[in-house]
């Protein structure tokens, strides 16, 4: 496999959006995805993941900026890759869409509610190839359509004239147009639902399988990850906390924050027993702890994870930030309780 | 294992989700595939042109029944009122003609709302009182023109200023020229109009002698419309009025348009339209103002209907010929036949306008096509 998509250090940063100052939302981010790849991201609300996404498409508005850390893109045959976070928007258009699309979230809210399917295919399209007659343009429009079962005729109609799961798959449709080597996908089963879900999961692994498009695939929804994607990261107080194959994370999830995830839905074929959430609220990432940003909800927290924040360790079955799954699997010892506190910048 | 639900499964269920076979789409070839239709919203159209004809015939009916429904005769009152200031008598025609507009106690209401109609739909607005014996559709089509130049350029220009820097000011919410020039404006538009006028006409006619004063054409050159000189002078002696109106009208387009720009450039489809990596300014104009400016289209189209209206005040100061110094006559010479006239032509204007705004509306956003 080669390497897709390379992110090192990033920080994503809200600028003054209250009194305390700044809001870190997405703090040393490491990962990488290899061209064909579905990775997912799973967390719970505000614990950074689309954050993580707008960062990684440099479509971030104000407040949020990227001051550290890199996103190294690797289009095809390119060695030395791309660092899109110190690109130019100049430069930036030369990979929006053809090399990385996007499929939000709201469906309805995404396509322009004044011009109708094909105009839309149309910008996209244009953008990246300049020469395309508008027979060509409305073949290729079909194409795509058909692809996620649309019947052509849809291309001249309006977002408001579509069903919600249409609207949807016309999206994923659109993210197709200019054959992408990653598509990022926020929620995009969210407003839709569960039958329509599985459809449209269905279609984008059909489609991955056909086009061989990388996958980076956002949801609070972990089980929707374990049945699709190919690697899971999980997302806590802004930083990734475990990170591993699917099956790991399914079969023997390493940190106390995943487990608790994993063992919130219930299973099919075990036999009936009581099921425990995660007790107390997710941390405010405006007064993060020193230590680890999970260590108030983790019943296997010891004095060190209040004072020292675990790094992202390689222990074996997977990455995890946990020192006490590093000192079972003798990564690395437990930290002493009382070291130079580190503080959060 | 259920497969319509992926939350139920669990962990000895982690099979992967199959691939499906590629969906049955029924196949159309591209080129039978018909166009899309593009005339829907005509049958919307016709309601509303349905709508607006009513609420026409509504305003005329009003405008039947206010003289007949005041104690006493006005008509007989206004008779005698001409009269009085012109000191000539009545022809029967012209008594006719107010007994048609203003009632006859002696006639049945069927009959006089039928030689009403008759009266208004020959254009027949009687005689104005102050200018005996002219008759009202003259003194109105002399003015007309002067108006719809008049007002009509101001309010073009402004809502083209406004629109175009609220579209600037609004796709960066914050930068330093939103910072200035939105308070700015929104204190230019908390002048008065008349005092802007008066203002203007200090500076730039009194004191640095640039324009004329007042009027609307230059006295010295033949009243001609296709004399080169003539045009010149009613551009020059309507400077100062477009200025002010100008001047006093663009920053509530401005504003408008910048805060419609401002929650549209966070939409989502605008997010996606950058993603495509299309141009910043496609982006903004074709994904954002377009969204954004729908509000300020309706608002123009609905201020056009003011127009025939004229802006009274302003017009006063720079005693320009057209129909709000007509109105403002009109009224210091209580001539009711013209003033009835030409809030007649207001009513009938705005309604106009709004069909218009109604059609422009179908045209622009095709979520309003759906009847």
């Amino acid at each position: 496999m080669t390497r897709l998509l390379e992110v090192s250090d990033l920080d994503v940063v809200y600028l003054g959006l209250t009194d305390e100052g700044n809001v870190r939302a997405c703090a040393d981010i490491n990962f990488t995805l290899e061209r064909g790849e579905i990775l997912g991201i799973a967390g719970e609300s505000a614990s950074g993941k689309s954050t993580l996404l707008t960062a990684v498409t440099r479509l971030q508005q104000a407040p949020a900026v990227t001051p550290k850390g890199s996103v190294r893109f690797y289009d095809a045959g390119d060695s030395e890759g791309v660092d899109l976070i110190a690109a130019d928007e100049k430069a930036l258009r030369r990979y929006r869409w053809s090399d990385i699309s996007i499929v939000m979230q709201s469906a309805m809210a995404c396509l322009n509610p004044v011009t109708r399917l094909e105009a839309q295919f149309a910008d996209a399209l244009r953008a990246h190839d300049r020469s395309l007659n508008r027979a060509q343009i409305r073949q290729r429009t079909a194409d795509l359509l058909a692809m996620v079962g649309i019947a052509p005729q849809a291309m001249g109609k309006f977002a408001h004239e579509l069903s919600g799961g249409m609207r949807q798959r016309a999206l994923i449709a659109l993210a197709l147009a200019c054959d992408p080597d990653l598509i990022v996908m926020d929620e995009p089963t969210t407003a839709v639902d569960v039958v329509m879900q599985r459809q449209i999961l269905n279609q984008i692994l059909r489609l991955q399988h056909e086009l061989g498009f990388a996958v980076l695939f956002v949801t609070h929804d972990l089980s929707l990850l374990l049945e699709m994607a190919d690697r899971i990261a999980i997302m806590y107080g802004g930083r990734i906390v475990e990170i591993g194959q699917a099956r790991q994370i399914a079969d023997d999830p390493q940190h106390p924050y995943t487990r608790g995830l994993r063992n919130a839905f219930p299973s099919l074929t075990e036999p009936r027993r009581e099921r425990h959430g995660i007790p107390r609220s997710p941390p405010d990432l405006r007064k993060l702890p020193a230590g680890c940003a999970f260590e108030p909800r983790c019943d296997e927290s010891v004095a060190a994870c209040a004072a020292v924040r675990p790094e992202l360790l390689d222990i074996g079955p997977c990455l995890a930030a946990c020192h006490v799954r590093a000192a079972e699997r003798g990564v690395a010892p437990l930290p002493t309780a009382r070291p130079a506190t580190e503080v959060i910048a | 294992m259920t497969a319509n639900n992926p939350s139920a499964s669990g962990p000895a269920s982690t099979s992967r989700l199959a691939p499906e076979p590629r969906a049955n789409v029924p196949e159309t070839p591209l080129a039978q595939m018909p166009e899309p239709r593009r005339s829907r919203g005509g049958r919307f159209l016709a309601k509303r042109a349905g709508f607006y004809l009513l609420t026409a015939w509504v305003a005329l009916t009003i405008n039947f029944f206010v003289p007949r429904a005041m104690p006493g005769d006005p008509a007989q009152t206004l008779a005698l009122q001409i009269t009085r200031q012109t000191g000539t008598t009545l022809s029967p025609e012209v008594l006719q003609s107010i007994r048609n507009l203003y009632g006859d106690p002696n006639q049945n209401l069927f009959e006089q709302y039928w030689n009403y109609l008759g009266s208004i739909f020959t254009l027949d607005f009687g005689l104005s009182v102050s200018r005996y014996p002219v008759p009202v559709l003259e003194l109105i089509l002399g003015a007309l023109p002067w108006t719809l130049f008049l007002v009509g350029v101001s309010t073009l220009v402004a809502w083209l200023v406004g629109t175009s820097l609220g579209i600037i000011v609004g796709h960066r919410p914050g930068s330093r020229l939103d910072l200035w020039l939105t308070p700015i404006s929104q204190f230019f538009s908390s002048m008065p109009s008349f005092w802007v006028a008066l203002l203007t006409l200090w500076v730039f006619s009194l004191t640095l002698g640039l324009f004329p004063s007042s009027g609307g054409y230059s006295p010295n050159v033949p009243f001609q419309i296709n004399n080169v000189w003539f045009l010149l002078s009613v551009f020059r002696y309507a400077t100062l009025p477009i200025l002010t109106g100008v001047f006093v009208g663009f920053s509530g387009w401005l504003f408008a348009m910048r805060n419609m720009m401002v929650t549209t450039i966070s939409e989502d489809f605008v997010t996606l339209a950058r993603a495509k990596g299309i141009s910043e300014r496609r982006v903004i104009f074709r994904y954002a103002a377009r969204n954004a400016m729908l509000p300020n289209i309706t608002g123009l189209a609905s201020s056009i209907g003011g127009i025939i209206g004229g802006v009274v005040l302003t017009e006063i100061v720079f005693t320009y010929p057209d129909m709000g110094y007509l109105l403002f006559q009109a009224i210091t010479t209580k001539d009711y036949p013209l003033m009835q006239a030409i809030f007649l032509m207001i009513v009938l204007a705005v309604l106009v306008a709004n069909f218009i705004a109604d059609s422009l509306y179908v045209l622009l956003d095709p979520r309003t096509r759906e009847v």
